[in-house]
């Protein structure tokens, strides 16, 4: 058993370098279509992370939301407006000294206070399962009011969506 | 259970927050910086989960409240690229600094 555990342990340490890696790659890479890739690699690399979290409705949902729905609206929208595939063209501005040095200051920063704040690990959270049952019980009744805003706001991004990306007469050209 | 302290894990969505910002102050095609964006709000979904993991006394709210980020993470990104096409059918670009139309 123990072995069991030091091989989920390193498992998910390999997993969460995997998910630098290849959040690296969608930064930095050349092609926005290979970013838009690395970018799917690492959402499913997350979603294998909350399955050791023991949030398996969450995998689900990051699966079939993040890498079927909007990885796929990325990269119809990269094939829509992409038309210098062939060409090498800059992608970075000239910021990215000054961003590293910003963001290395940052994450010193936060690395320094996540160390130093005492977490409160509680065993009952450790032991506890979360179903999906469980989850709907609480989406309906404790979370009812967010779960109401959310529906509201997916219908008027829906319709936004549509009204913005829908073609008009051409009158008035910029 | 998963042996790794609570602050490894804060640590590498830390990292992984700075990698998306990083993203978003240095990309110059529009469509890269949404996509930094996502990576962003990822990292922040895992502190979540991790967060309601470790300490919360009742373990689906940070659930919950993943799933809220997750569908709005979709609605940004539906509405950002709907705006993406548009500014592409106008101007025939998704770079940022060639939108400088109100810039002087």
């Amino acid at each position: 058993m123990p072995i069991l555990e030091m091989a989920a342990k390193f498992g998910t340490y390999a997993v969460m370098a995997v998910i630098l890696i290849f959040a690296l790659g969608v930064v930095t890479l050349r092609n926005i279509f290979h970013c838009a890739l690395c970018l799917a690699a690492a959402l499913i690399g997350t979603a294998v992370l909350y399955v050791a979290f023991r949030a398996e409705y969450l995998a689900a949902i990051q699966i079939l939301l993040y890498v079927g729905a909007v990885v796929t609206l990325i990269i119809f929208a990269i094939m829509l407006t992409e038309h210098l595939a062939g060409k090498t063209v800059r992608q970075n501005n000239s910021q990215s000294p000054l961003a590293i040095a910003g963001l290395l200051g940052f994450v010193a920063l936060l690395t320094v206070v996540i160390l130093k704040t005492p977490w409160p690990v509680t065993q009952t959270a450790l032991k506890a399962k979360v179903s999906v049952m469980a989850l709907g019980e609480a989406l309906m009744g404790t979370y009812v009011f967010p779960f109401e805003v959310i529906s509201i706001i997916l219908i008027a991004a829906l319709i936004g969506t549509v009204v913005i990306a829908k073609k008009d007469a051409p009158e008035e050209r910029l | 259970m998963i042996g790794i302290p609570l602050s490894h894990i804060l640590i590498f969505s830390l990292l992984l927050f700075a990698i998306g910002v990083y993203g978003a102050l240095v990309r110059r095609n529009i469509i890269g910086i949404l996509i930094s964006i996502e990576l962003m709000l990822n990292a922040a979904n895992i502190n979540l989960i991790a967060f309601s993991k470790y300490t919360s006394l009742s373990p689906a709210t940070g659930q919950i409240f993943a799933i809220f980020v997750i569908a709005i993470a979709a609605t940004a990104a539906a509405v950002g690229l709907a705006i993406v096409l548009a500014l592409y059918r106008v101007r025939k670009t998704v770079y940022t600094d060639e939108v400088n139309l109100l810039k002087w």
